[in-house]
């Protein structure tokens, strides 16, 4: 009787609850649904008006695709990996070894995640570059003709900037996670012989791994899509998805191959979203479960 | 430093009493405070504790909330490292020992259990961090669980179980490492009141099935300290301030708030004390006059309280030697099984428990209520070592 009773005003403010979802829905799509769409038809027309999937099957069949797709992967991967490795080690230091000033650095990781990413490939250009300090220093320090270091031009510095770019957004949820952990827990593993590594490894690895993957993913969804860090390096044959468009589009005026690439990338941006958010889905409701 | 133990032998049950003896063969430890002092930035929260349990003995730590009593625990565990001060488990110096070698069995309030793991699995952890071997692990796991009664409950998660079964899983966790000490911090008070006498039962069971398991039981209450402890040490302020076998300190507590925190006793400020032999002594109050037992021997001439538990008090004297007091009634309370009367003496409460009555006396009647010369024990204002 009580959850008719209840269920009936329900019913009724639906159409209500409808027509204010309509005017977001209309920016939305116009802002954004509508440019996807157009991308998609250039992909698919090309620049007649026939559809059609050949522009797609010559692109995939194009060695420079092959790389830019091994390119990308393969520094998301390896980049989200570090941030992983990175991540999780700094908020275990932060959140179980207090030290003075632990809170402060917490505060400033979140401050890093406001910062614009290619800062950060600037700031190691002046560190790492050919003509950055670090070389200059040993340059002059051992008497070289030519900069020592030089790893920034290539994979590896791609994805140390992407790591040193991305951990903060695998830290926020870890350290999220790490404060829901009940300090007891913590001591009476420790009571019963567990030594520190045993207790990260067996008590706050599985509380973590919830926020763990959901960072995970998220990381290995932004550096699929980094723009800026790949442009500001400039390394020759470090080209990805997203830069193999802006050559495609601003500089080879080859609007249809963009467009085809553009396509592909928004896919792999659409299953890799997919996947966090069934992650969090699915540890969201387990968690749920906890409780 | 360890106390005496023929001493203590006496005010335990005779069942606990075969289990110290067997104790003492299987090596069991005590636990030693000496002279142990926390400070938290500063803030001294633990002051100068000196206090022995003996090996196989159960000591309940009381007091209110914030006295510290955690903190002493926290301290015997490795959590809090003391600014002063040793801390011995047997004959083992731990004070500078870190937590995980201490070999402490610790149960906390809210158990604490590891929510990722099943029952049996958290009871494994212990074990397993200390490199037990598979059949050790396969064997003592479920021993310890069937010890606790949660055997048919091994597979379970701890979200999968009540508040006094997680409990129970977290003393199974604490045994399965056969510590040489298990310490328990409040660990009743999560549960609600049947379920909390009948762990209370269990507890006493248990420690009657391992007779040589030394156990600190922090609790803020005291019934739960009554029915389990041998000794009961009561805290306040960081202070250790009575400390003594159970009975003696329920019935001639060492000091003003022993005897008010232990049992909620009746105290009345008495002057002019003069001992009669016997370790009984008499006093002035008002006009009138008392005789108590003078347990602690308090000097002639001085001033004490007189303390009076609430079911000591009875509307008709007991015995030829019964005290008499007349005072004026302030409410009456019955509570099924007692009636529950307080009453006002120049202005100090004092509290009776009796059987109900036919005609309970109305608020602001006279009523005369009498006690027995040795139920009363004569305290002093501040401490005497128990
Ligand atoms: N980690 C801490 N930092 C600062 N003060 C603390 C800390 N832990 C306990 N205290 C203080 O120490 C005192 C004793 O606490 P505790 O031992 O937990 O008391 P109890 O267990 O008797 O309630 C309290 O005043 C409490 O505020
Ligand atoms: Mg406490």
């Amino acid at each position: 009787m009580a959850d008719i009773a209840l269920r009936l005003p329900v019913a009724d403010e639906r159409p209500a609850v409808n027509s204010w979802i309509a005017p977001p829905l209309l920016i939305l799509a116009a802002l954004f649904f509508f440019p996807l769409a157009l991308i998609v038809r250039q992909a698919l027309t090309g620049d007649g008006d026939v559809l059609s999937i050949a522009k797609f099957a010559s692109v995939f069949a194009s060695r420079e695709f092959h790389h830019a797709l091994g390119n990308t992967l393969t520094i998301a991967l390896a980049a989200t990996a570090g941030c992983l490795v990175l991540g999780f080690v700094l908020s275990v230091l932060i959140a179980f070894t207090p030290f003075p000033g632990s809170r402060v650095i917490a505060r400033m990781i979140d401050t890093f995640i406001a910062l614009p990413t290619f800062l950060v490939a600037l700031a190691f250009t002046f560190i790492y570059g050919s003509a950055g300090m670090l070389n200059e220093s040993l340059k002059a320090l051992l008497h070289l003709d030519l900069p020592p270091v030089d790893f920034l031009y290539s994979q590896w510095g791609v994805m140390l900037s992407e790591v040193t770019v991305y951990t903060p957004f695998v830290m926020r949820p870890l350290l999220a996670a790490f404060s829901l952990i009940e300090p007891a827990q913590i001591e009476v593993a420790a009571s019963l012989g567990a030594r520190p590594l045993r207790i990260v490894s067996r008590i706050i690895l599985p509380a973590a791994l919830p926020a763990l993957v959901a960072g995970g993913s998220l990381c290995l969804l932004l550096t699929v899509n980094e723009f800026g860090i790949v442009l500001f390096i400039g390394a020759k044959d470090v080209i990805t998805l997203p830069l193999l468009i802006y050559d495609k589009a601003i500089q080879q005026f080859d609007y249809t191959t963009a467009c085809v690439i553009a396509v592909v990338n928004v896919a792999l941006s659409i299953a890799l979203y997919s996947l966090y958010r069934f992650v969090v889905a699915y540890f969201g409701s387990r968690r749920a479960g906890l409780v | 430093m360890p106390a005496d133990l023929a001493g203590t032998a006496n005010a335990v049950p005779a069942v606990v009493r075969v289990g110290v003896e067997r104790a003492a063969d299987r090596s069991s430890s005590g636990i030693g405070f000496e002279d142990v002092t926390v400070a938290y930035n500063g803030l001294v929260v633990l002051d100068s504790l000196t206090l022995a349990v003996n090996p196989g003995e159960i000591v309940a730590l009381i007091g209110p909330s914030g006295s510290g009593k955690t903190t002493a625990l926290r301290a015997v565990a490795g959590f809090v490292r003391p600014v002063r001060g040793r801390i011995t488990i047997g004959p083992r110096d731990v004070t500078n020992v870190a937590p995980h070698a201490r070999n402490i069995g610790m149960v906390v309030q809210n158990y604490a259990l590891f929510p990722h793991m099943r029952a049996e699995e958290n009871v494994a952890f212990g074990l397993r961090a200390r490199g037990a071997a598979a059949d050790v692990i396969r064997q003592r796991v479920p021993e310890c669980l069937r010890l606790v009664g949660m055997a048919s409950y091994a597979k379970r998660y701890p979200r999968e179980l009540s508040g006094g079964q997680q409990q129970r899983v977290a003393i199974a966790r604490a045994l399965a490492i056969r510590p040489q000490v298990l310490l328990l911090d409040e660990p009743l008070s999560a549960l609600d009141a049947q379920i909390r006498r009948s762990m209370l039962d269990e507890l006493a069971k248990l420690h009657r099935e391992l007779p040589s398991l030394t156990v600190l039981y922090v609790t803020h209450d005291q019934t739960e300290a009554l029915t389990l402890a041998d000794h009961i040490g009561i805290m306040r302020d960081g202070k250790l301030v009575a400390f003594g076998d159970a009975q003696s300190l329920y019935r001639y507590p060492p000091n003003r708030f022993s005897a008010e925190f232990l049992g909620r006793a009746n105290l009345l400020p008495v002057q002019a004390l003069v001992a009669t032999g016997g370790g009984m002594a008499r006093v002035r109050f008002r006009d009138g006059a008392f005789v108590a037992r003078n347990h602690h021997a308090l000097p002639d001439g001085g001033e004490c309280l007189l303390c009076v538990r609430p079911h000591d008090l009875c509307l008709a004297p007991p015995d030829a030697a019964s005290n008499a007091l007349t005072a004026t009634v302030k409410s009456v309370q019955w509570q099924g099984d007692m009636q529950s009367v307080e009453l006002d003496v120049d202005g100090h409460l004092l509290r009776v428990s009796c059987a109900p009555m036919h005609a309970p006396p109305s608020p602001g009647a006279p009523l005369t209520v009498h006690f027995s010369a040795t139920q009363a024990t004569l305290v002093p204002e501040t401490m005497v070592r128990g």
